[in-house]
């Protein structure tokens, strides 16, 4: 491992994206991201990359979609309402199986909303954001190191699957500072025998597009993009499971949430509540199966969201309704605190039959 | 050694973020976990400026402080707003030049420094932020002090090096007040 730095969030996305060797960064700055922009315009220049500043979101997602099919690791960032922009370029390279990584470090919303954190585009997110029948491989740090992390994560299963991935990060995440030790492993290389790099003497043209007028083909190259879904449905959940051994309550929250959670639980525990918690590491492909297999000997589960309540929802599909599942969240910037966390678990306790 | 958990408030310009800063090179220096959270948007650009360190030995969860055990107030604002939110038994140094009269809570310890007063003494008027961690490293041993000069070296970028000898300064400034 390399020696730690300290670093922001946004700036561990930059540089291990860079080590990710991503040499082109599209971007327009907006608070509470604007910092890997910045970085990314430093940097670039004296690795021979790109980095260009696009007149507006827009242009940024649609400059990625030409680098991809390019064949090149290309990234964007952006907050809420910028990603809101990014929707239309977002689904064309996903109809178009290009790979792609996206950043989002939410704040509150909807709208312009404000620039507090948030995670209220966590629905945005898991269902593809834009139109049609889509999914992106969505991660969701909680640690600088995890920025760092999931960054090079996302540019290798987005290459391995030709599906976009985003990173669904928030104010905090990107702002805050905590040590972090780059990957110092050279970055995996994917074959890319779909790229426009000139026909060479290749004996076909290669074609990227989204477009199809011929239904039954539309919906065959639907059919075979969810032939892919379902593999990484199969092998690409991650969650973290944290004191849930002999939990009887489960917490399930991610990204700032879960470190709110964290705390809460610990102090839960210090009462003798039975309390855990699942932290979902991918949003989607979601960890059902683990969320399923705690419904098993759980009583009760708690979604802590910073959002009026959007994740619940995939919590009660994965535990398939079996047990009472109660909403503790902040919307429009606000974080909830240990202390309302805490009272969330003692709530659900008392309510199922607690074993105090 | 337990969790601190330490706010530092002032004015935005008077180095809260850069006090925080230096407390978590040095923690990070000695090993230790650390987080460091700024206040950002407007507050940067000339209004409160915040910033939130927790220094631990396991890993942190929240990072944000909203109920400290260590409250460094740099402007009376600041005050007024963070000592109601102190925990019980809490530390809290402040800029006695700036702040005139603590408040009425008697289960908290103030430790007035006169930093802005010591800084413009010293021609260093500014580095009183640096001057109320000084003090702070001194009441409260959160991180070692005789890490200050390799902790200011590697946080001091090197075109600035004229800055790590009058930082120096500060900290030793606070910590023999």
């Amino acid at each position: 491992m390399a020696e730690k730095v300290l670093m922001k969030g946004n700036e561990a996305i930059a540089e291990a994206a860079i080590k990710a060797g991503c040499r082109h960064y599209f971007g327009y700055p907006i608070t509470p991201q604007t910092e890997i922009a910045a970085y990314m315009a430093k940097r670039m220049p004296k690795i021979g990359g790109c980095f260009l500043q696009a007149e507006s979101e827009i242009a940024a997602i649609n400059m990625i979609y030409g680098c991809s099919a390019a064949g090149k690791r290309c990234m964007t960032s952006s907050s809420s309402p910028g990603i809101s922009l990014k929707g239309e370029g977002i689904s064309y390279l996903a109809g178009s199986d290009l790979p792609a990584v996206i950043v989002n470090v939410q704040r509150g919303g909807p709208g312009l909303g404000g620039i507090q954190p948030s995670q209220s585009d966590y629905f945005q997110a898991t269902r593809g954001g834009g139109h049609g029948d889509y999914h992106l491989i969505v991660l969701a740090p909680a640690t600088v190191q995890e920025m760092a992390d999931m960054t090079g994560l996302a540019f290798d299963l987005s290459d391995k699957y030709r599906i976009p991935a985003m990173i669904l990060a928030d104010g905090t995440i990107g702002q805050m500072m905590e040590p972090v030790a780059m990957p110092e492993t050279e970055p995996t290389q994917y074959e890319k025998p779909y790229a426009l790099t000139g026909k060479g003497n290749r004996d076909h043209h290669n074609v990227i597009t989204s477009l199809s007028l011929a239904p039954e083909e539309l919906e065959q190259w639907n059919v075979s993009r969810y032939e892919r879904y379902a593999v990484v449905e199969a092998n690409e959940a991650r969650c973290e499971e944290f004191m849930m051994e002999d939990a009887e309550i489960c917490v399930v929250a991610f990204g700032i949430a879960s470190r709110v959670s964290r705390n809460a639980v610990r102090a839960a525990r210090e009462k003798g509540i039975k309390v855990g918690m699942i932290r979902p590491i991918t949003l989607w492909p979601f960890p059902k199966e683990a969320l399923n297999k705690a419904a098993d000997k759980c009583k009760a589960f708690i979604s802590v969201e910073l959002s009026m309540g959007q994740m619940i929802e995939d919590v009660k599909l994965s535990t398939e309704c079996r047990r009472p599942v109660s909403l503790c969240s902040r919307a429009g910037g606000m974080i909830p605190s240990p202390e309302e966390v805490l009272a969330a678990i003692e709530a659900a306790n008392e309510q199922n039959g607690g074993n105090r | 050694m337990k969790t601190a958990n330490i706010l530092i408030a002032g004015f935005g310009g008077q180095g809260a973020l850069f006090a925080g800063k230096f407390l978590a090179y040095s923690a990070m220096l000695e090993g230790r976990e650390l987080s460091w959270l700024p206040s950002y948007g407007p507050e940067m650009r000339g209004g409160t400026a915040n910033c939130s360190v927790i220094i631990s030995d396991s890993p942190v969860g929240t990072p944000i402080v909203s109920h400290p055990d260590i409250l460094i107030a740099m402007n009376k604002p600041s005050f007024d707003k963070y000592v109601p939110e102190c925990v019980p038994g809490a530390k809290v140094i402040y800029d006695s030049t700036l702040i005139d009269s603590p408040c009425d809570r008697d289960d908290v310890e103030f430790i007035p420094v006169p930093a802005t007063e010591l800084a413009r003494g010293l021609n260093i008027a500014s580095l009183s932020n640096i001057i109320l961690v000084g003090k702070m490293l001194k009441e409260t041993g959160v991180i070692n002090y005789e890490n200050v000069p390799t902790v200011l070296s590697k946080l001091i970028p090197a075109k600035k090096a004229a800055m790590i000898e009058l930082n120096q300064l500060a900290v030793k400034t606070g910590y023999e007040y």
